[in-house]
């Protein structure tokens, strides 16, 4: 069985694609690290690999985590298994 | 299965002040930018030497002066480092460089150009690294056990895969090595930016976590002192960015992942200082590879492990650096820097103990010899860091 992509943990917004090549409308297996469990999800875009998809809806403002952290926050909305890059979130620092 | 730390051993060089080196460099050493061609000239005629031109070394003055010093001057003490041959513009700076290097023990001479001239210069330099290669090629190894073993790391064109899979595996190993009372290093400063916090808490006591803080917050302060945007297109890189990487937090993230889980910040060092006892340091510095790199190995360690997602193709003259990556398109396009693949991790197929195992068995494999990507390749970078102009 392929992964398509990985999450660290279960209350992550996101998770990252690993395999190449990956296009809108394939249906994709996810791996969560921390609670060992898979999920599958529709992807919306073509997304490259290492490339981030979010896991749940986000509106714009909302903050992004991952590793169970802050990473940044959404500046626009953004739909689950859609791309998540830095088109749609941005730094909280500097 | 597994590696029994506590009793593994490698094979190196026993220097005079009890350091175990791994490699055996008779090193060419110009203490500025204008001595490189004579301490190059001495490479050409001695066959056994290293030397490791820079662009410095001039008219530098105040803590910029101290850190150009001591990073020559630790270059030098490297335990990678049988000899040292010093060439330098004038007496004054080579002595004084020199002076710092014989504390170890080992052999060292230096030399001026200043009423020589390059030829004259390279002349006697050559006849005394003859003497230094003579001297090295006779010295025997000795076996130690790995707890002599100083493992420095350092992350670069990281990407995603990093934060997942790669720099965990450091953080495996880490954890190992630093159970068995190894001498460790990490740093990057810049890139702890959205993870202080937890750096901070992995402090073995209130005084170092000052320390850190300390450090964190005069790295800050140069940047926001510095910056003409966000910083968006330097941290994270393009490459990083390339790589999936969308904001400095998430980079922070994955860079800690390399300090393990167990392990506690048992020290803070300044740029290329040496730690004082065994455990894991964290060490101001900049997270460009190159200088890092440079940094650790003035501070004194023997092998360095670079995780690497998009494909850093780094080296340095004296500490051998171990590659990893678990991006299978890196290792798929680029597979000759990697001195380890773990990409069986994002597919299950490989758990982060069996990767940190992996890691181990490699950096054992190359205190004990054998050449990383990187030697085998040619990669030398030997980048000194600026903290401002010269006067």
């Amino acid at each position: 069985m392929t992964i398509h992509f990985v999450v660290h943990d279960e209350g992550d917004s996101v998770g990252v694609v690993v395999v190449e090549g990956l296009k809108a409308g394939t249906k994709l297996t996810g791996w969560i690290m921390d609670q060992d469990k898979l999920i599958e999800f529709d992807a919306k875009n073509d997304i490259p690999i290492g490339h981030k998809l979010a896991i749940k809806g986000i509106k714009s403002g909302d903050t992004i985590i991952k590793y169970g952290v802050d990473i940044g926050k959404a500046v626009k909305d953004i739909g689950a298994g859609e791309h998540l890059h830095v088109h749609n979130v941005k730094t909280k620092r500097w | 299965m597994g590696i029994d730390v506590k009793n593994a051993t490698f094979e190196g060089w026993r220097r005079e002040n009890g350091r175990m080196g791994v490699r055996n460099h008779v090193l060419i050493l110009p203490v500025d930018d204008i001595s490189n061609a004579a301490a190059e000239g001495v490479a050409r005629n001695i066959q056994g030497t290293l030397a490791i031109p820079h662009a410095y070394g001039r008219l530098q003055f105040g803590a910029d002066l101290d850190l150009h010093f001591r990073t020559i001057i630790g270059t030098g003490c490297n335990p990678n480092v049988a000899a040292v041959v010093v060439i330098g513009i004038e007496l004054g700076w080579a002595g004084k460089v020199a002076e710092g290097i014989a504390k170890t023990g080992k052999p060292v001479e230096f030399f001026a150009i200043e009423q020589n001239g390059d030829i004259n210069t390279i002349a006697a330099a050559s006849r005394a690294a003859y003497r230094m290669v003579k001297y090295a090629t006779a010295l025997k190894k000795t076996r130690a056990p790995l707890q002599d073993l100083w493992v420095s790391t350092k992350c670069g064109e990281s990407d995603t895969t990093s934060g997942l899979a790669s720099c965990p595996t450091v953080g495996n190993s880490f954890d190992k090595l630093w159970a068995n009372g190894n001498t460790l290093v990490f740093g990057e400063t810049s890139e702890i930016t959205g993870g202080e916090h937890l750096v901070a808490a992995r402090c073995k006591t209130p005084e170092v976590r000052d320390q850190f803080m300390a450090m964190f917050n005069r790295y800050q302060a140069v940047i926001e002192a510095n910056k003409t945007s966000d910083l968006s297109e330097s941290q994270p890189t393009k490459g990083n960015i390339e790589g999936g990487l969308t904001t400095i937090e998430e980079k922070a993230l994955g860079n800690i992942q390399k300090i393990g889980k167990k392990c506690t910040v048992d020290g803070v060092l300044d740029k290329a200082e040496e730690p004082t006892h065994p455990g894991l340091w964290f060490m101001d510095s900049s997270s460009a590879a190159a200088e890092m790199v440079t940094l650790c190995a003035a501070s004194g360690f023997a092998v360095h492990t670079f995780p690497t997602g998009q494909g850093n193709v780094i080296g340095n003259p004296i500490v051998p650096v171990i590659k990893l990556t678990a991006n299978p398109r890196t290792m798929r396009t680029m597979s000759e820097h990697i001195d380890v693949d773990v990409t069986g991790i994002l597919q299950r197929n490989m758990n982060m103990d069996d990767a940190g195992e992996a890691l181990l068995d490699c950096i054992i494999r190359t205190a004990d010899g054998q050449h990383t990507a990187a030697e085998i390749l040619g990669h030398r970078e030997f980048s000194l860091t600026r903290l401002y102009e010269s006067a």
